[in-house]
């Protein structure tokens, strides 16, 4: 079976920047592929050729096997991959039903009286935010009542409904504390177990970890490289996003001047 | 390894956070509802005159205030609309006294039929709205410059075309005209003898119902709701946020376009300076009946029971005998007012964030 997703060699140009060179990894169903680097390592890049944002320069994008590129995020949609924009997902002051079908309004009835489902809208929206885990009592409540994390949640239930076959993540915890973090690493788990591919893009080797199965790290545009759960420690993926050796010599440098 | 914690598990997770959506208030339930405050406004604003004014509380006072209120509130609706699509129109007052003059002009100097006349200032009205949408949209500015732009663009072809094509600053003699009757009966009469309320009133309450049923119930009230709220998320879950927009102004200058026929008609002509200073009316009703300025929140309800409070104020006053440059101190107070209810209703809405 191939893979979900597949990049090969893809490499995006802005004129004379060189935004990302040669990149390479697979996801597949029902994993969670992290992408970690730090600010400018190029992860905004690799996420908007993948959502359709942007068209690659170099190299090849295959999903399910096939040849593609995507000129408007509605290719990519079409072709089942989701995005969740960190804050750009929910409108605050919408209801919740109403921020997970706009868009996608169920209607009923015929000319003038058509109108939108509002029970079905509701009860749907119900059924799958508690596969999530989350117990909706109030379908009215507007979304900025909700926690970051559980704003989050809604746009990937949201995803999930509307028959997104992989979800891309853009540092869905960046904003958050610790717990929702935790909360929201649950629901990416979630998403995995319903046979979903991930990609969970963070900054956060720490939260990487504990959700994901396969790791590439980027650091200025190139690929550091990419691992297999089995193939790298907690500890060496941590190192290698913290700079490695740039980090102990700065880690020198202060003990120098404390010192 | 240290996943384990993650890994799944038979039974779907227990809601961890559950309890935190379960606590909604009834208060704050109840000031989720935009109308909220203009109803009591309304209900207070009414209580004070009919105990100052002898007038105001009888049928006939309220033919008076309910006519004031039936025009206004036609374009506060409409206004509040393109607020909640998180725009403003600045020429939709003055744009009711461009469509009045062009189908003076029209009938009048052209010689057409009423109706013909009536045709084609709404397509004049719905060309406007769609030239203010579409820079909007192009330029990106914000609409309070661009719509300024075409305030004072209205207003000077109303004045220098009217004086070129009539040689005065008004068109009259609408009366006379081939299917007047007929229009004035459905536009512009009178019902309810010896009361006498506006047939607009009708209108108005259609407009607000049509409106209400729009936003609440219908796909394209859910999009104007999510491009005033969040563009960017809108658009990234697939509405036309552009098309809304440009639709959201056309509306409006249409709903201008009817008011200012309905004025022309009532009156028999037409005045060059008809409209202008009115859309501060239009948006002080629209903010009193709970829109937000910053878009994605309000009512057409709401917007209505706003228009209500301006046309007892305005009438209120000249009943109770006091001095009516007095009114223009209530619209300023009703709209402080009005903005800082808002600004703390839209704090206890969105609530505490996570």
């Amino acid at each position: 079976m191939s893979a979900l997703l597949e990049v090969r060699d893809v490499s995006k140009y802005f004129g004379n920047v060189i935004a990302l060179k040669d990149i390479s990894t697979v996801v597949n169903a029902g994993q969670v592929t992290c992408v970690l680097g730090d600010n400018g390592a190029g992860k905004s890049t690799l996420i908007k050729i993948l959502s359709g944002v942007h068209t690659h320069s170099e190299g090849e994008l295959l999903v399910e096997g096939e040849e593609t590129s995507f000129s408007s995020p509605r290719e990519a949609k079409a072709a089942g991959i989701a995005t969740v924009f960190q804050d750009l997902a929910t409108v605050p002051l919408m209801a919740i039903w109403r921020n997970f079908f706009l868009g996608s309004e169920p209607m009923v009835g015929k000319g003038p009286l058509r109108r939108i489902d509002i029970k079905r809208a509701k009860k749907v929206m119900g059924e799958e935010m508690a596969k999530m885990g989350i117990d909706v009592r109030d379908p009215d409540q507007m979304v900025g009542t909700l926690s970051g994390g559980e704003r989050q949640a809604v746009a990937i239930a949201r995803a999930v409904y509307f028959g997104a076959k992989m979800l891309i993540l853009d540092e869905p915890t960046s904003a958050l504390g610790v717990k929702q973090s935790g909360v929201v690493l649950r629901y990416i788990v979630q998403a995995r177990n319903r046979g979903l591919g991930v990609i969970f893009i963070t900054h956060n080797p720490h939260h990487a970890w504990p959700v994901g199965d396969r790791f590439v790290v980027l650091n200025r545009g190139k690929m550091l490289g990419a691992w297999d759960k089995g193939g790298i420690s907690r500890d060496e993926l941590v190192r290698m996003m913290a700079g490695g050796a740039e980090l102990e010599q700065l880690t020198h440098e202060l003990e120098r001047v404390t010192a | 390894m240290s996943s384990a914690a993650l890994q799944p598990t038979s039974e779907p997770p227990t809601t961890p956070v559950d309890e935190r959506l379960g606590r909604v208030g009834f208060l704050t339930k109840l000031l989720q509802r935009p109308e909220l405050g203009a109803m009591i406004g309304a209900g207070v604003v009414l209580l004070f005159f009919v105990v100052t004014a002898d007038k105001f509380g009888t049928l006939s006072g309220m033919a008076r205030w309910t006519d004031v209120a039936s025009t206004l509130g036609i374009m506060a609706v409409a206004v509040a609309l393109l607020m909640i699509g998180g725009e403003f129109d600045l020429s939709a007052g003055v744009m009711t006294g461009s469509a009045g003059l062009l189908m003076g002009i029209l009938s009048t100097e052209v010689g057409m039929n009423l109706w013909l006349a009536i045709l084609l200032t709404f397509v004049f009205a719905a060309g406007v709205g769609f030239i203010n949408g579409y820079m909007v949209i192009r330029t990106g500015l914000p609409s309070f410059i661009v719509t300024l732009a075409t305030f004072f663009i209205l207003r000077g072809v109303n004045l220098g075309g009217t004086k070129a094509i009539t040689d005065t600053v008004r068109v009259g003699g609408l009366r006379d005209v081939a299917g007047y009757d007929s229009a004035q009966r459905i536009l512009a009469s009178d019902f309810w003898a010896p009361h006498n309320f506006r047939i607009s009133v009708i209108w108005w309450i259609a407009v607000t119902a049509l409106a209400t049923w729009v936003l609440s119930r219908t796909r394209v009230g859910n999009w104007i709701f999510g491009v005033g709220g969040d563009k960017i998320a809108a658009r990234n879950v697939g509405v036309p946020v552009n098309r809304v927009k440009i639709g959201l102004f056309m509306m409006t200058s249409m709903a201008a376009g009817l008011v200012g026929i309905m004025i022309a008609l009532r009156l028999g002509s037409v005045q060059a300076g008809q409209g202008i200073g009115e859309e501060f009316n239009y948006i002080i009703a629209a903010v009193a009946g709970g829109c937000l300025l910053t878009g994605g929140f309000g009512s057409a309800v709401g917007a209505a029971m706003g228009a209500l409070i301006i046309g007892m104020t305005f009438i209120g006053i000249q009943f109770s005998g006091w001095n009516t440059d007095w009114r223009y101190l209530f619209l300023g107070v009703i709209l402080l007012a009005a903005v800082l209810v808002n600004t703390y209703v839209r704090r206890r809405a969105e609530g505490a964030r996570g």
